[in-house]
């Protein structure tokens, strides 16, 4: 079974959440200090949802300088899978290990409810088993979540299939919940080249469990198993 | 010698600020039709310790590209207060 090393930052919110989703599926999961400088031998890094640091300056901004981003950078060039979840996924991009930025929603309001997505790439650390096309409910909870980058780094998203996740457009008398922050192209999760690096807004460790009503996030955390088994085959 | 440098973050030009646009709203509720291309910032201040203005900058350039500013959203202007 994967170590997961769940990195708990001042400010983490949803670190308990995604130890437990981790752990449901069978994973070795742990908390990881954010001035712990060692992962403890980490198969697979998650940088759970929150407020790291107040969110002061920006989203994420402050938790790139701290010791254990070090060690996930070196995680991640070394190939090693990461998954930033809402507030990871700022830190991510804040960390140049994703493109682009989280700016302020579009209705400037914080919004927290259940999104509807299309799972776009399944050849990731974290979406392997997904069907191509799944379409998922997911819940949502942030004020910074529209995603931005320069005309030739969407492209470049694009055309790389590096798109993970995908926000259902809105149309009119649309059943489904659409893009709730302004987001480009409806982005609302990305890759890196490789695939072991991953942001993405939605919560799927809060639709990991009957009990909460949505399930269609478990399959974030059945993924970190199945490519793990694959990789050490 | 320490030198208070200015540092102003704006959202880079062509990005939607949502902010800019719901304070011009407010600014016509309130009867100002006058006021448009509302956009909002950040304002930092700071002292910096350097042998020379040029120094002072210069470190200040490197601070707002490591930490201060996103360079894929926001630009910089900085200005080193001189005696």
């Amino acid at each position: 079974m994967p170590r997961v090393a769940v990195v708990r930052f001042p400010g983490s919110n949803c670190d308990f959440d995604t130890l437990r989703a981790a752990e449901s599926v069978g994973a070795d999961a742990y908390f990881v200090w954010h001035r712990d400088a060692d992962l403890r031998g980490a198969d697979v890094v998650v940088l759970p949802g929150g407020f790291s640091y107040g969110d002061y300056l920006r989203s994420g901004a402050i938790a790139r300088f701290s010791p254990v981003m070090q060690a996930v950078q070196r995680h991640a060039a070394a190939g090693g899978p990461v998954l930033g979840i809402c507030n990871g996924f700022q830190i991510l991009c804040e960390s140049h290990l994703l493109p682009g930025a989280l700016m302020r929603n579009t209705g400037l309001s914080f919004v927290s409810k259940p999104v509807d997505v299309i799972v776009e790439q399944i050849d990731t650390a974290f979406t392997c088993d997904y069907e191509p096309e799944e379409r998922l409910r997911l819940p949502v909870a942030h004020g910074d979540g529209r995603f931005v980058a320069a005309e030739d780094t969407l492209r470049m998203l694009e055309a790389e299939g590096r798109v993970v996740l995908r926000y259902v457009a809105a149309t009119e008398r649309s059943p489904f919940q659409p893009n709730p922050n302004g987001s480009a192209n409806h982005i609302a999760g990305i890759c890196n080249p490789g695939g072991n690096v991953v942001g993405i807004m939605p919560h799927p460790e809060r639709a990991a469990d009957r009990l909460l009503g949505l399930t269609g996030g478990s399959g974030f955390f059945t993924s970190m198993i199945s490519s793990h088994q694959e990789s050490s085959n | 010698m320490t030198f208070r440098v200015h540092v102003r973050v704006m959202p880079r030009a062509g990005l939607l600020d949502p902010q800019g646009q719901a304070v011009e709203h407010a600014l016509a509720a309130l009867g100002f039709e006058e006021a448009g291309e509302v956009r909002i910032g950040r304002a930092i201040e700071l002292d910096i310790s350097a042998a020379s203005s040029d120094e002072a900058e210069a470190r200040a350039r490197l601070m707002c590209d490591k930490l201060l500013a996103n360079p894929v959203t926001e630009d910089y202007l900085l200005d080193v207060e001189t005696d």
